[in-house]
């Protein structure tokens, strides 16, 4: 409440106050909406039990060299393929400048560990999900993975030769826990 | 609308203007509630609670839609999903809670806002539609909320479906089929939750279009007010916005401090702790009771224990449960005194105190077990409760005599300044 | 019409009413065991009233009390060892904890059932595979997931904290159809007087490793208020959220109550 003085001082000073009060209280509202809107929104992000699940333990003592295998990190398919010393050779034979999405093997997997390529299993164009982890499947132009819903021919570091995909099949975050355990994630 | 001297929309900005030829949307807004609605000017407090029961669904409406996005309508795993909403979800316990404690407030405004129809007989004509409208809101409000608390498919959940499921079996003859038809089975299972979800998940929108008529409905006679007394000219009303609208932001925030303190401090105040044990089929908790929204309904229900002529007491007390609402439905011609206000009906406003007492009671006796004294307590107060509509309130519009009323709202506002100031100068 | 058909209809339920009333006997059946059972004892905990927060240490005490002694017949199927986190354990030592037990799993070659060690994401494992096993062991009464029983109970912590504290011999005047039967246990806290759970603590039953003295009383305080946690893991970031939306909603409140006055201050009303 303003004092007798100031009131009767100038009208339209009051006036003034008056409008600043319905604005404040307008604004207060729209600030309530818009923190009520933030829990509301953040709902939707993966919950404490999908996030727990972020990180996956494989064995690979099982998987003989030119053999892949499908796992699942994140609910996303991943490959893991033992490269033979051929298909390494190959790799390391193509020149930066015929690649898309210029990567060298050695960019691709860990120091000493340059035959276990280890890569999400998701088409970089629009998600499918490649040919060519499993026996006999179709490898495609390049010797690595095919995917069939658009065409892409990924090579045998699994990076984009031919088709529209834009980016190499990318490679998770991972390490060895031991010569014959990989955690990714 | 009904008033000739309500503002008219007229669009400043272009873009406003072809809106309003394409599609008058703003003229709508403006007319049902905003500076082209207009309102008597001495509209009290429990006037707030339409625009708050309003803005209780619309909160309903947005915890629940986002509460489906993680619940799972299957009796293996619909009491964990509420859990993991609970545990996992993003702020998903300020949901849920939202949702659980929203249905309660939801229903605190409702009733304020149906005894206010009470006391100032905005029921009568002409605004007997708008009540008639009300009671199928209030009808299809309770629906929901049963079949939500079937949801988290705790003990109360299931045997809450058990029970109400159960009073169809009373009807001679079709009950049984009728029960077994509403469950899909011969107890609560999978189907009944799947289709109580679906239920429960489309009755809200109903409910808003309802509430669209009942809105419809009001704007053409205008809004009651605490005389009675019919609006008479310009004086009489201001515009809802910004008069109302200012008064119902303050109203929001009061609902809202009430529905924050039992959301963040007391959650589960208003519900019961059999209901975090995961329904179990084999075993009936001790002491069932429904939320506390029903239970006036419930100790009616209960209060039939004695087969009268050639109707059971199960049946008698369904009968009964129903008619205590649907008798609302008669209510404009049940009341036939002119006068609407009970500021000028001083026999008739004995009564409502009276039944807001009786509701109370009943509403004690729904939440105890159905042991004395509360039995014979919620035998009286349904006889109190039938007698006070079928039988006393038509005889009282017969016999009362009113008090003098003024000619009009502003008379009243002006004689209630006049009062406040010799009061204040005495 | 309406008038004297409602008129008519009323009367019908009101008769119908009567004669309810006085068939309805007004003295109840007695029931002797309302007369022993009592009230539970209130348990203050620091998750209590409106400045609530969590004693980490005695959580940790609660949490090793149900390891070794109520885990052996009680599942705590809701919570996962990720979440005790939230009871001060650091990242490793949640993955030390989850490896110490085993959980059910599928033998990768054979696809028979098989047990691995515990990951953080996994929940703590159930005592018995199911229901019928639970039974079987257990004299037919299942003994109840502890997850959520501070808040599944009348009574809540109170009354977990009453019960753990609460067995004692039979009053003398006890009659005998309330007396425990075979493999029965009499506590006043239980609502039928008599249940299937032996004393469960007895003093000294775990060695604390922060130095706390083991004794009943301690324990039951620990466990329950362990059990409180689990049951309601954001309880504490609840209520100060709680105290957050209130002091906006007040300042609301009042900034819209100044503006309503503004608005109408030149209409009377």
């Amino acid at each position: 409440m303003a004092s007798e003085s100031e009131a009767t001082a100038t009208i339209e000073d009051g006036v003034r106050r008056r409008d600043f009060i319905n604005i404040a209280a307008v604004s207060f509202a729209g600030v309530g909406a818009g923190a009520v809107v933030l829990p509301l929104v953040a709902q939707m992000n993966p919950s404490a039990d999908v996030l727990a699940l972020s990180s996956t333990e494989i064995d690979i003592s099982a998987i003989a060299s030119g053999q892949a295998i499908k796992t699942s990190w994140r609910k996303q398919p991943v490959f893991v393929r033992n490269l033979t010393p051929a298909e390494i050779e190959e790799a390391n034979r193509v020149p930066m400048g015929d690649l898309r999405d210029a990567e060298t093997l050695a960019d691709r997997t860990k120091p000493g560990k340059e035959n276990w390529l280890i890569t999400l299993g998701v088409c970089t164009h629009l998600g499918c999900v490649p040919l060519g982890a499993a026996e006999g499947e179709n490898r495609g132009d390049f010797g690595g993975y095919f995917c069939p819903c658009h065409g892409s021919h990924y090579d045998t570091a699994a990076r984009i030769r031919k088709g529209p995909a834009p980016t190499n099949l990318v490679v998770p975050p991972y390490d060895f826990t031991s010569d014959t355990v990989v955690t990714i994630g | 609308m009904s008033f000739p001297w309500a503002k008219n929309y007229e669009p400043q900005q272009p873009l406003m203007k072809w809106l309003d030829e394409k599609l008058p949307l703003p003229r709508l807004v403006y007319n049902a509630i905003g500076a082209g609605y207009p309102v008597p000017r001495n509209l009290n407090y429990f006037w707030n609670f339409g625009v708050l029961a309003g803005a209780a669904l619309v909160i309903q409406i947005i915890t629940g839609v986002i509460l489906a996005m993680h619940y799972a309508a299957n009796a293996g795993v619909a009491f964990n999903s509420v859990e993991h909403i609970m545990r996992d979800v993003n702020s998903g316990w300020f949901i849920r809670y939202a949702h659980m404690n929203g249905a309660s407030m939801f229903f605190i405004v409702v009733y304020l806002h149906i005894f206010r129809g009470l006391y100032y007989g905005s029921y009568k004509a002409p605004r007997e539609m708008v009540w008639l409208l009300g009671v199928v809101i209030f009808l299809l409000m309770m629906a929901t909320a049963f079949m939500g608390y079937v949801l988290p498919w705790g003990q109360m959940s299931f045997w809450g479906a058990q029970v109400i499921t159960g009073f169809f079996s009373a009807i001679p003859v079709v009950g049984e089929p009728i029960r077994v038809w509403l469950l899909g089975g011969f107890a609560p299972d999978n189907a009944a939750l799947n289709r109580f979800f679906s239920l429960h998940y489309l009755l809200p929108f109903v409910i808003a279009g309802v509430i669209i008529l009942h809105i419809w409905a009001l704007h053409i006679p205008g809004s009651n007010n605490p005389t009675g007394i019919e609006v008479k000219d310009e004086q009489d009303t201001v515009p809802f916005h910004p008069y109302y609208t200012a008064k119902d932001g303050f109203g929001l925030g009061i609902f809202l401090i009430v529905f924050a303190a039992l959301t963040f401090f007391t959650p589960n105040l208003l519900g019961h702790a059999d209901n975090y044990i995961p329904a179990n089929p084999l075993s009936t908790p001790a002491h069932i009771v429904p939320e506390w929204y029903f239970w006036p309904f419930y100790a009616i229900l209960r209060a039939f224990t004695f087969n009268f002529l050639w109707i059971d007491a199960k049946l008698w007390g369904v009968i009964a449960m129903f008619a205590a609402i649907a008798l609302l439905f008669f209510l404009p011609w049940l009341d036939s005194s002119p006068v609407k206000s009970s500021t000028y009906r001083p026999l008739y406003k004995k009564f409502f105190w009276v039944l807001v007492a009786d509701v109370l009671l009943l509403g004690l006796c729904g939440m105890k077990p159905a042991e004395q004294p509360w039995v014979i307590l919620s035998q009286i107060g349904s006889i109190y409760y039938f007698a006070h509509f079928l039988i006393i309130l038509p005889i009282v519009s017969r016999i009362e005599r009113p008090l003098p009323m003024p000619n009009s709202i502003t008379e009243a506002v002006l004689a209630k300044h006049a009062d406040d100031k010799s009061a204040a100068t005495a | 019409m309406v008038r004297p058909l409602g008129f008519l209809v009323g009367l019908g339920f009101i008769a119908a009413l009567v004669l309810a009333i006085f068939t309805t006997p007004l003295k109840n059946e007695p029931n002797v065991a309302y007369s022993f059972v009592k009230h539970p004892k209130h348990l203050k905990l620091a998750s209590d009233g409106v400045a609530p927060h969590w004693d980490v240490a005695q959580l940790q005490r609660g949490m090793q009390v149900y390891r070794e002694v109520c885990s052996a017949c009680h599942s705590l199927n809701l919570v996962a060892f990720r979440n005790i986190e939230d009871l001060g354990y650091t990242e490793g030592q949640v993955k030390t904890f989850a490896k110490s037990f085993q959980v059910p799993s599928v033998n990768p070659d054979t696809g028979e059932p098989a047990t691995r060690d515990g990951l953080p994401s996994d929940y703590f494992p159930a005592p018995y595979a199911n229901e019928v096993a639970a039974r079987a062991a257990n004299n037919n009464a299942v003994p109840p997931d502890l997850s959520l029983i501070t808040k599944a109970r009348e009574g809540g912590k109170d009354y977990i904290y009453s019960l753990l504290t609460g067995y004692q011999n039979p009053p003398a005047n006890l009659p005998k159809e309330l007396q425990p039967g075979a493999g029965l246990h009499f506590n006043p806290y239980f609502p039928n007087l008599n249940l299937a759970m032996a004393k469960p603590l007895a003093d000294g039953q775990v060695t604390y490793a922060d130095g706390t003295t083991a004794s009943v009383d301690q324990m039951a305080k620990d466990v329950t208020a362990f059990l409180v946690w689990t049951a309601e893991p954001k309880l504490v970031t609840r209520v100060w959220a709680g105290w957050a939306v209130l002091g906006f909603l007040v300042i609301f409140s009042i900034l819209t109550y100044l503006s309503y006055r503004n608005i109408w201050a030149d209409k009377k009303h």
